[in-house]
């Protein structure tokens, strides 16, 4: 085969692929870039805009200003970061002895609870809300950060996740570590942790997402702003505003979502390394 | 293997170290089993047990009915008909998250410089709360004020209110589903691809598979089977999982058009606190999910050795 027509077919080929991929990443941004323009749009101006992207006049401070005073935005994303790092916390201390046992621990009951983490990994959390519904609100315990956290504090996915990564833990520094008078908690505080860094990284990208945008669980457990979480305090937000002014809603929406995006952005990594570990094995 | 060997010569002091190796593993492996059985086992066993009576919450009395619940819910319209669309919900975004996930994948593998700037537009819906998402995918949809409508009554289209039309607003949905789900597929079909080893393509073009179709016909998809057969279990779940949107968005509506398992069971469990009914769709929906599961293992069980 020539040269030159090679090159011509790759240059097509990078044209076409690159026409796909831009059409595709536009049908991907278009929401994250109207939620941006429609949020520095005046009020006014959202009523007549229709696809106009650019505002004529800028009222940023206005919409912005306004979604922080309207609604307890502020106190929204708190609650999320105190959901976030309690559940995440616990996941963890669970989780993590919990997975070196599986992975490393000779004992009779360990296929067992290995089968059960299997069987739980299969098992949405909507299955169990019902009865750890009843139970919360006859201990009185609903509408509190430990009502919106409990059914978290457990993830199979976690323990899992962490058998896996401990299972090529090798086997002979254990040993060593034993012989030079290592107590099992010693190794895993001085050892075994230290070495999951970057599996520890990517379940908290992974914990905090999912629980920073979980619906489902805070609407049924929580019915005041005092301890919503943000999706449920923007599905709030949107309920006293529908119809009326758009331009805060959409600084209300971006100011919920800028957190995790950020996150994303500087742990990007962690996120698909936490999709890859577990996914295809 | 040194298991094996170790245990040909068992000493004494090897068995103690057997036995504080047991402790250790019960002690660590408690707290996992105590969360599990409370968090988990206890609630479905209970969930099971509720569908079998009329319990209602704060009601001091209930008692066993039996299968009822589950013979109610096989004649309810609302279930039947969240049920159906559930599965239509399912049938558009399936297909369409994972054929566009496999097409970005192939496409962004085969970028270099573009690569990183890509991933991380498409992997973008994954991570942002869906919420405030779903509420600006509403505005942009709105009949009304959204740019999307706007633009096609500029192009001449007649207007279309996508949620507030019977048989638009699964569609409508279903983008949504799509569009965030695209991303999650992308990665996990690139982590595929990266895993085929280069010299199959050399071995293929030596054949003379050297077109690109040919490449992916003979390669890439035969390949991609376990990688395939995973995205789209994870997608099946999560789409029938639909919930989310349907919350902020539709509300069932129009005229039920949108109620899906999980916001029919919402509102049958925590807002009309039907313990029975509700509990009686629980099982239904957690045997479905665990059907969709199983087949997975079934089908990876039969096809492992390749």
């Amino acid at each position: 085969m020539a040269r030159a027509p090679l090159r011509t077919d790759r240059l097509i080929g990078s044209v076409i692929s690159h026409f796909f991929l831009m059409l595709g990443a536009g049908f991907i941004l278009l929401p994250f870039v109207w939620m941006l323009l429609t949020s520095i749009r005046p009020a006014s101006e959202v009523f007549t805009a229709g696809f106009n992207p650019i505002p004529s006049s800028f009222a940023a401070g206005t919409n912005y200003s306004e979604a922080l005073t309207k609604s307890p935005l502020l106190q929204y994303m708190w609650n999320g970061v105190l959901v976030c790092a309690g559940i995440l916390a616990v996941q963890l201390l669970v989780a993590i002895p919990g997975g070196y046992a599986l992975a490393k621990l000779s004992f009779r009951a360990q296929p067992v609870v290995f089968g059960l983490v299997l069987f739980g990994l299969t098992v949405p959390v909507q299955v169990t809300a019902l009865p750890i519904y009843i139970a919360l609100a006859n201990l009185n315990l609903l509408n509190t950060y430990f009502a919106i956290m409990l059914p978290f504090f457990l993830s199979v996915f976690g323990i899992f996740l962490f058998r896996q990564f401990f299972k090529s833990f090798p086997q002979e520094i254990i040993h060593a570590a034993r012989l030079d008078g290592f107590t099992e908690a010693e190794i895993i505080l001085r050892i075994i942790t230290p070495s999951a860094v970057p599996a520890i990284a990517a379940f908290a990208v992974f914990s905090i997402t999912s629980h920073w945008n979980d619906l489902y669980w805070p609407l049924i457990v929580t019915t005041s702003a005092d301890h919503a979480t943000p999706p449920l305090g923007m599905m709030i937000f949107r309920d006293q505003e529908t119809g009326s002014n758009y331009g805060a809603l959409m600084a209300g929406a971006a100011i919920i979502t800028a957190p995790l995006i950020l996150v994303f952005l500087f742990a990007q990594r962690q996120f698909v390394r936490g999709i890859t570990m577990t996914g295809v094995k | 293997m040194t298991v094996a060997l170790n245990t040909a010569r068992v000493s004494p002091g090897r068995n103690a170290q057997m036995r504080a190796e047991a402790l250790a593993g019960y002690a660590f492996a408690t707290p996992a089993l105590i969360l599990i059985i409370v968090l988990l086992i206890a609630p479905i066993v209970v969930v099971f047990l509720l569908s079998l009576t009329d319990y209602q919450l704060g009601a001091l009395d209930w008692s066993w009915v039996g299968l009822t619940n589950y013979s109610d819910m096989l004649g309810d319209r609302v279930f039947l008909r969240s049920l159906g669309n559930t599965f239509i919900y399912v049938a558009i975004v399936v297909p369409g998250s994972v054929i566009l996930g496999l097409v970005v994948a192939i496409l962004v593998q085969e970028r270099t410089k573009s690569k990183a700037i890509y991933q991380t537009i498409f992997f973008l819906p994954v991570t942002t709360t869906l919420i405030a998402m779903s509420v600006v995918w509403h505005f942009l949809l709105n009949p009304a004020l959204g740019p999307v409508t706007s633009l096609a009554r500029a192009l001449g289209f007649s207007d279309f209110d996508v949620f507030g039309d019977p048989d638009l607003v699964l569609v409508g949905l279903a983008v949504i589903g799509i569009w965030q789900l695209v991303g999650f597929n992308m990665i996990l079909f690139l982590a595929g691809l990266t895993a085929i080893p280069r010299d199959l393509y050399d071995a293929a073009d030596i054949d003379g598979a050297d077109g690109a179709w040919d490449r992916f016909a003979r390669v890439t998809w035969p390949m991609l089977g376990p990688t395939t057969l995973f995205v789209v279990v994870t997608t099946t779940i999560t789409a029938f999982r639909v919930f989310d949107t349907v919350a902020v968005i539709t509300r069932g509506n129009p005229q039920g058009r949108s109620d899906v398992l999980l916001y029919t069971l919402y509102k049958v469990g925590f807002q009309d606190f039907n313990m029975g009914p509700a509990s009686a769709m629980t099982i239904a929906f957690l045997v479905f999910v665990l059907v969709v599961a199983l087949a997975q293992a079934f089908i990876i069980d039969k096809r492992t050795h390749y």
